[in-house]
């Protein structure tokens, strides 16, 4: 990492916005979604997509991929618009963004997918409703120039896809037996059917919120220790 | 655009004591919703013939499943209660239910492919079905839709051997629980999935009973 490279420019930081998000190179723009702020298992954020398509990797995967597309370009156009766009009416503005982006992502879907279009079914339009979306054009997007709007939205959905398709992949594995429609065991493999149903959801975010809080604890000792 | 004055930057704090114009509130939700139906409709209209085929390679992949390969096939359009070989000018042709009359190489009608539709366990299913109208007797029947319980009631779609009981059965179809079902009409439900067999045998029933009426009365002539 060259910290040339990746300085904000002036043009990034405006001299004042209040509640601005304090400078940071792209790299943490992008790096915070997918680590320690990382939507599902960290803000949770978005967990009705998360239980309800994560059932296997393949819907799990695409959900991720769409909620990524709608989270940059909602975040670059909220970014470029948002000197016009006036204090009452952004909530409102921000929506119809998102909501814009979240019909192109449902088209382009079923033009190209049409099996996972399916299989996705009310959730994709629903992306419209996932508070990361409205969370990120309102903490972040609004008061940032659109490069770093950009990359908070590509962290944001990278982090997404990658706790959804962790998850979408335990429970595909287990529940199924496949992987990607792949068959991994023998014929004598029982499923565990649980996983597949909404309570394995359930059961699945539990126990992935547990391991990471619990990484997370034991990282503060240790930081704690080493000084 | 305006006076900077006017001028709040979307996240941050309106100036104390300054409302901004109603004018330019309407004017930017406008502008918003101008651009954003632009863009929408664009992409609609980019979309829509791969959407388009995809359905009905769909649509055309579960005919000839149910209809055991037929040479070819007409579609006749449910309108008013009666079937019509041309939609009506002035419907959508993809909103009308339809029938697929197939064929074999000598121009004979083997039999037709209808949709059906009915509750499952928890929400309603959509299956292919293929008969022959005449004598009621099954071709050939496919799930094309389902939200039945994962591991348990979705069996219907993907048990071979309980959607293979159909072929040659004749409807009206009853289910037997605990041993084979023997031809003319019985079926087996699937253990673990009596409530999601006994749903498919009901829109089978249902199904070819609506349908044979209505080939016997287009047969007689009549149209919509």
């Amino acid at each position: 990492m060259t910290a040339v490279a990746t300085a904000p420019t002036k043009a990034d930081t405006p001299p004042f916005e209040p509640g601005a998000p304090p400078p940071a190179t792209l790299i943490q723009d992008i790096w915070r979604g997918i680590g320690k702020e990382n939507p599902v298992l960290v803000q949770f954020l978005g967990m009705c997509p998360t239980m309800a398509v994560t059932n296997i990797l393949a819907n799990g995967f695409a959900m991720g991929v769409a909620t990524t597309f709608v989270l940059t370009g909602s975040g670059l156009f909220v970014s470029l618009f948002r000197k016009y766009v006036a204090h009452e009416v952004r909530i409102t503005s921000y929506i119809l963004i998102i909501a814009t982006f979240v019909t192109l992502a449902d088209l382009l879907l079923a033009a190209s997918f049409p099996d996972i279009s399916k299989a996705l079914g009310p959730f994709i339009p629903l992306i419209v409703a996932n508070c990361l979306l409205l969370g990120r054009a309102e903490a972040f997007a609004a008061k940032v120039g659109p490069v770093r709007a950009v990359a908070d939205g590509l962290g944001m959905g990278l982090g997404f896809t990658l706790s959804l398709s962790a998850l979408a992949s335990f429970r595909e594995i287990l529940g199924r037996g496949t992987l990607l429609g792949h068959p991994l065991f023998g014929p004598r493999f029982e499923p565990w059917v649980f996983l597949m149903m909404p309570p394995g959801g359930f059961f699945t975010l539990g126990v992935a919120c547990l391991v990471v809080a619990f990484a997370i604890e034991w990282r503060k000792k240790h930081a704690v220790r080493r000084v | 655009m305006s006076a900077p004055a006017h001028v709040h930057g979307g996240g941050a704090a309106p100036v104390p004591g300054k409302m901004t114009p109603a004018w330019r509130l309407l004017a930017t939700l406008f502008v918003a919703g101008a651009l954003s139906g632009l863009l929408v409709v664009a992409v609609y209209r980019a979309t829509l013939p791969a959407i388009q085929k995809a359905a009905a390679a769909k649509v055309a992949g579960a005919v000839r499943e149910v209809l055991k390969a037929p040479a070819s096939w007409d579609t006749l359009y449910l309108v008013n209660d009666a079937l019509a070989a041309k939609p009506p000018a002035g419907t959508d042709p993809g909103e009308l239910p339809k029938a697929y009359v197939g064929k074999d190489q000598f121009g004979k009608r083997i039999g037709i492919a209808v949709v059906g539709e009915g509750p499952g366990f928890q929400e309603i299913m959509q299956l292919m079905i293929g008969f022959d109208p005449a004598t009621g007797a099954l071709i050939g029947i496919k799930v094309v839709d389902q939200k039945e319980t994962p591991g348990l009631g979705d069996k219907i779609e993907n048990d071979p051997t309980f959607l293979g009981q159909f072929a040659a059965r004749i409807a009206p179809v009853i289910g037997v629980k605990d041993r084979a079902g023997v031809p003319p009409n019985q079926v087996q439900t699937i253990t673990g999935a009596t409530i999601s067999s006994r749903a498919v045998i009901k829109v089978v029933n249902t199904t070819v009973a609506r349908w044979q009426e209505l080939m016997r009365r287009y047969d007689k002539g009549e149209t919509p």
